[in-house]
């Protein structure tokens, strides 16, 4: 592909944009909810424990595989939407 | 029927099917070899995965290290699963794009340099072997704990079995025997925690159960384990950590090592089409979770169990009697991995935290130190028996632990074998070699690394536990950093891309041996390997993370001072971003 054309540049945009949507919210339940902010979440009590015990052990997870399958989709309808699918 | 005929009958089923899908599956080319042929349903390709990642370490450490940690070691879960995110988003699909057979090859082709090609194999080599030393050990461990034959010829019939479908099928075979695989362990690893949950908790998804009520005590299941431990001069099993920084870095190097382990990535150059990998690797995570969500309630179980059964009239009462004592203790104190000393001479089993600050309570209840020492690896193997569950349930975990140790040693057999028959003998040496050369090359590269990784896994250098960290600092510090950089950055030109990845390894590896041994030769670490020692508190297991953003600022500053990446490679570039012309995994 030698020719590098503004439809392109905005799909690749577009991709750059959701990963970056997407890691804010793979660090927040891991790294925030999970370890840096489980003091905060201490309150909120869930099965004998606290809210960041869960995202650190289930919680996140979870995430993950929402996350994953999340960008699965909008990548592959975005291939479609800017004609670049295979 | 006895234990080991039972045994025999489980693990034999199991090897009889991957056998047969073996002979069925058998690789006829080297696209058949190297990528099953471009051609394996994601799904599929998903499950396979999973089976080519879960190793030893997770079907049968990971628990027992979550048991004794409690909430510091979620550490694992987390990172061990988050590395798939930056797979599916950093890198899967443009790899699969690239279209070609190993992780060498589109580092040599991007970086349009041999010189980094070779890197790569040497990291790519240096990563996979320490990691399949550990499999081969684990996988005699448990031939020699439930067949009853001697470690090493444990050693040599699981160096046979990889040898016979890993050589013969290549990545057809083993895909398809990993999905095999993957059922055997999934299963394995279920039946136990679903028995086990139902008695404590009366709830049969063992990852709801973690959350729920101790049926017999009424209070939630966590409290209930807090309140025993705490008794006994333990850490609360949910209490929080102090070094943050330290547990941030760890889960860090956890992600980005896993993401950067090649014979995960050249996974995602076996299916079809680029969105196939983007959902290959969800399906992926969707089959390791099945396992990493039970995990956390199997830990924290079986840390109960252990001490209900040391303690029947609960931890304020007297410890069992020795000669009372369950058969399974009796069991495993035959392979040393139980011990018992009866240190107050009372005949019974204290079982407690033996610090300053419990020793008060301790000399008051008259004991006279810790009598009891249980190996963590030992957690998911007992667990059956601690909770006295039937016999067949032990058979089942018998084949499932060496299901996750066969799938993964084969797998990254196959990226080894790979990259010394593709990328160094094709790549290098002699790039006329015909198919079928490269096809035999690659058979003979596969049966050599078995022959070595069995001698390493009978003669293990005596660092087994330390040269898993080195392999996820290795696959972090350099294979990671520079594949991303390759795909985001048009800038990151050869210069860049290898001394990026020379300085990320460099540091990485001289951080460890600062505190490990150099060489893992033990007694010549520079500094005591304790916390007051670490460069701001961070662990030598953590610096893979660090070694990363070494490697992509030098990275970055070199290439912004040497020559443009030339047009023909920003093309390249251009073309894997886009899924849009993308063939089979081709060859060229």
């Amino acid at each position: 592909m030698s020719e590098h054309t503004q439809n392109q540049e905005n799909y690749w945009k577009a991709n750059v944009r959701l990963i970056f949507g997407c890691l804010i919210v793979w660090a927040l339940v891991s790294y925030g909810f999970g370890i840096l902010l489980r003091p905060m979440l201490a309150g909120i009590e869930i099965g004998g424990t606290d809210l960041g015990f869960w995202f650190a052990q289930q919680g996140s997870i979870i995430s993950f595989i929402i996350l994953v399958f999340f960008y699965a989709w909008r990548m592959n309808a975005l291939d479609k939407e800017y004609g670049l699918e295979e | 029927m006895s234990q080991f005929t039972i045994n025999l009958l489980f693990v034999g089923a199991s090897f009889a099917l991957y056998f047969g899908i073996a002979i069925w599956a058998r690789a006829g080319s080297t696209k058949e070899f190297y990528v099953a042929g471009g051609g394996v349903h994601p799904v599929m390709n998903g499950m396979a995965t999973a089976a080519d990642w879960m190793s030893a370490a997770s079907f049968i450490s990971m628990a027992g290290l979550i048991a004794a940690g409690g909430y510091a070691n979620s550490t694992f879960l987390m990172g061990w699963t988050g590395g798939y995110v930056l797979l599916a988003m950093l890198l899967a699909p443009y790899l699969r794009k690239f279209g070609k057979f190993t992780v060498p090859d589109f580092i040599g082709d991007r970086f349009y340099s041999k010189t980094a090609r070779l890197v790569a194999v040497a990291c790519l080599i240096a990563a996979s072997v320490t990691y399949v030393i550990g499999q081969m050990t684990g996988a005699g461990v448990a031939f020699s704990r439930f067949l009853e034959v001697d470690k090493d010829t444990g050693l040599i019939i699981a160096a046979i079995v990889v040898f016979f479908y890993a050589v013969l099928g290549g990545m057809k075979g083993i895909t398809y025997t990993q999905v095999a695989q993957y059922c055997v362990l999934i299963v394995a690893y279920t039946i136990p925690a679903v028995f086990i949950s139902l008695q404590l908790t009366d709830t049969f998804i063992p990852a709801i159960g973690l959350f729920s009520e101790h049926t017999q005590s009424g209070v939630p299941l966590l409290q209930k384990l807090d309140e025993v431990v705490r008794e006994l001069g333990f850490r609360d099993y949910t209490a929080d950590v102090d070094n943050k920084l330290n547990m941030v870095l760890f889960t860090l190097s956890l992600m980005i090592g896993t993401a950067g382990l090649p014979h995960v990535i050249i996974r995602f150059f076996t299916v079809p089409k680029v969105a196939d990998a983007r959902w290959s690797a969800g399906w992926a995570l969707v089959f390791i979770a099945l396992l990493y969500l039970t995990a956390p309630a199997v830990a924290s179980m079986a840390r109960l169990n252990l001490m209900t059964t040391i303690y029947p009239e609960g931890p304020t009462a007297n410890a069992i009697n020795y000669d009372e004592r369950p058969d399974w203790i009796q069991t495993w104190e035959q392979t040393g991995l139980i011990q018992y000393e009866d240190k107050n001479g009372d005949g019974r089993i204290q079982f407690y935290n033996d610090t300053p600050a419990f020793s008060d309570e301790a000399t008051a209840r008259g004991w006279a130190g810790n009598e009891l020492t249980v190996n963590r690896d030992i957690l998911v193997l007992a667990n059956p028996e601690i909770a006295n569950l039937p016999s067949w349930v032990i058979g089942l975990i018998a084949a499932g632990g060496l299901a996750a140790a066969l799938s993964t040693a084969a797998g990254l057999l196959l990226a080894i074998s790979s990259a010394i028959s593709h990328d160094l003998i094709k790549g290098s040496i002699n790039p006329d070699i015909t198919e079928k050369g490269e096809l035999l090359a690659a058979r003979i590269s596969m049966f050599v690394a078995i022959v070595v990784a069995t001698y390493l896994g009978m003669n293990p250098p005596g660092f087994a536990a330390q040269v898993v960290a080195l392999a996820f600092g290795i696959a972090a510090a350099s294979i990671f950093p520079a594949l991303m950089m390759g795909i985001f950055s048009k800038r990151v030109n050869s210069k860049g891309a290898i001394l990026g990845m020379l300085a990320g390894l460099g540091c990485t590896l001289v951080y460890i041996f600062t505190y490990l041994g150099w060489f893992f030769i033990p007694g010549t670490n520079t500094l005591a390997n304790t916390p007051d020692n670490w460069l701001f508190g961070v662990s030598p297991l953590s610096f893979g993370a660090i070694g990363a953003v070494i490697n992509f600022a030098v990275a970055f500053i070199v290439s912004s001072m040497t020559e443009d990446v030339p047009q023909d490679v920003q093309d390249l570039v251009e073309s894997v971003r886009y899924p849009k012309g993308a063939g089979g995994a081709v060859d060229h």
